[in-house]
């Protein structure tokens, strides 16, 4: 079985998110980078259905040329191949993006993938839309969210989680799924792994870009309001506890 | 005079928190577009959301049915709302940003091949919608100008107040059949599993008690498994204390974990990243236990304790006790 896995590079942000002054971008001077975690958990699902399955796992990013970091943070948890499609950092949207991964995919005529798993939204731009619109690009089934998959004799199960239960969803391969975290834990690259994924070569490709026919363009950034009116202190150690009691009786009322 | 095209998730009839939340901004947008506020709803009870959706300036309701539909079928569902749109010539096709919210309107948008605003606050229309929406999370948010031939988006959830609108309508009911294909009826729901967790729901909890790196292991979270039952609440986590494996991931609260919205929050050793708040922005009162009186979730609470939760929690269980005792 051939699984494809599409991340993207984004920075790691902290206690709270800087941006330049154009208000373009966040200021990521100060940060590294990395994935999301919904995308880190596709990584290791393709890994784990691969080693129960056999067969390959490719890990697929468009990008910048540092995004090769992120490539190889997935060649370290043990995918196989590793492809960039190559941009020159600009943003692209859903749809541009979804175009060139589904012209990659298509391209791709020695490997048919069986499974091209994502993270359900990018955890920078959070458009909820690429894997779907790859799906129906390729005119592929997609299942999203999922926090549970099984494959057996081609076909996948897919589980998503809903108040009061999970949906169960059955579905032929080839498919697309997008993941959430907590399907899986992902590993720790062992120092070996990393020293292996430092050597694998990464394919570059460059991909065309195709927008839609409308435009959704970003203006500009804009950290939210913060309120940071200092909290009330009720005090130190278990002498808060009568006030604290008081709160919950009479501020918040929930005794 | 092209009409807004909302739709209205519903259960059994009774359309949903984020469906009526929806419809405060859907409806500012069909005055705008001086066009009339239209529903879709999915399902064999679909047509019964129209009793409700009066009050909320409803004009039309369109029951979107379907011989091979029987359960939720997103690429069916997408593709039956593009149909209906199109049919109505409207100006915008809105959704709730839920998750299927979220993945219906993505199919809407490859089937028509437009451009989807997610998770939009604030929506200004002038020819095109200049509008705002949320990035990581709500941590950060984009103004961006949408332009397309139909204007596609989702609603922020609990980012809009429910409102009635003005004057209540009494809308009619209309069936359409979306003519679909075998593709898009393959993904639908094949059987629901009822969860067998006890307790209350992390999303619906009125109180939520979690703790993070600061409670040092898995046992020392019996304390707050206390607090939470004590105060008939639910407990959540940081994404420290899934990765240190002390809780499951369903507890997890975050960017990619729950999103929460109890009328108190109760962090105890959690120092707050951005991330962590983005679930917890939801809440209405913030009450935060922590050593550190830097730590970054004081500066978001209402009230903080400072101080060893270990050393707090406990006393606090016996005196909540004591008090119900009264």
């Amino acid at each position: 079985m051939d699984v494809l896995t599409c991340i993207k590079r984004v920075p790691d942000t902290g206690a709270s998110i800087v941006l330049t002054d154009d208000q373009q971008d966040i200021d990521a001077s100060n940060l590294g980078f990395t994935m999301s975690p919904h995308e880190e958990c596709a990584i290791e699902e393709a890994v784990q259905q691969v080693e129960a399955h056999g067969g390959s796992v490719t890990v697929l990013t468009l990008g910048p040329e540092e995004a090769t970091e992120q490539l190889r943070t997935g060649l370290a948890m043990e995918a196989d191949d590793a492809t960039l499609l190559e941009t020159d950092g600009d943003e692209w949207s859903a749809r541009a993006t979804a175009s060139a991964i589904a012209d990659a995919v298509r391209e791709d005529d020695g490997v048919a993938h069986d499974l091209l798993l994502f993270g359900n939204e990018s955890a920078d731009a959070a458009n909820y839309q690429v894997g779907v619109r790859v799906a129906r690009e390729l005119g592929l089934p997609c299942v999203a969210g999922v926090k549970t998959l099984d494959v057996e004799d081609g076909t996948a199960t897919a589980k998503r989680e809903v108040a009061g239960g999970e949906e169960v969803y059955e579905v032929d391969l080839p498919a697309v799924v997008t993941v959430k975290e907590g399907i899986n834990e992902p590993r720790y690259a062992s120092m070996r792994a990393k020293m292996q994924a430092r050597r694998t070569e990464v394919a570059q490709r460059e991909p065309e870009r195709r927008d839609a026919a409308g435009t959704l363009e970003m203006i500009q950034l804009e950290a939210p309001e913060e309120d940071d009116s200092a909290a009330e202190i009720l005090g130190e150690g278990p002498d808060a506890v009568s006030d604290i009691v008081r709160v919950l009786d009479e501020e918040v009322e929930v005794l | 005079m092209s009409a807004v095209l909302a739709l209205v998730e519903h259960e059994a009839g009774a359309p949903a928190e984020e469906s009526l939340e929806l419809l405060t901004l859907a409806r500012e947008l069909a005055a705008a577009e001086s066009g009339p506020l239209a529903a879709a709803a999915f399902g064999d009870e679909g047509a019964g959301v129209a009793d409700a959706l009066g009050a909320y300036g409803v004009e039309e309701v369109h029951h979107v049915t379907h011989d091979g539909l029987d359960a939720y079928a997103p690429a069916a569902w997408g593709e039956g709302l593009a149909q209906l749109a199109a049919e109505l010539d409207a100006a915008a096709v809105v959704a709730p940003g839920t998750d299927r919210g979220q993945e219906v309107l993505a199919h809407v948008g490859a089937t028509m091949d437009l451009p989807v605003a997610a998770n939009c606050l604030d929506v200004e229309v002038d020819g095109a919608y200049e509008l705002t929406r949320q990035r990581w999370g709500g941590s950060l948010m984009e103004h961006a100008r949408l332009d397309a031939e139909r204007k596609l988006l989702t609603a922020a959830a609990h980012e809009h107040p429910i409102e009635e609108a003005a004057e209540a309508t009494d809308p009619g009911v209309a069936s359409f059949e979306p003519s679909l294909e075998e593709d898009h009826l393959r993904v639908q729901v094949e059987r629901v599993e009822e969860s067998d967790v006890e307790g209350v729901p992390l999303g619906e909890a009125r109180v939520v008690v979690s703790g993070g790196r600061g409670v040092g292991g898995p046992e020392d979270f019996d304390q707050l498994e206390e607090l939470a039952d004590l105060l008939g609440g639910a407990v959540g986590s940081s994404r420290a204390a899934v990765n240190e494996g002390w809780r499951p991931h369903d507890d997890q609260i975050g960017l990619t974990g729950a999103k929460i919205s109890p009328d108190i929050y109760i962090p105890c050793g959690i120092s707050g990243a951005v991330q962590h708040m983005v679930g917890c922005k939801g809440a209405d009162n913030i009450l935060a236990i922590n050593t550190d009186p830097e730590a970054a979730i004081i500066g978001k609470a209402e009230w903080a304790v400072l101080g060893d939760l270990h050393e707090v929690v406990p006393e606090l269980n016996e005196a909540i006790r004591e008090a119900k005792d009264e």
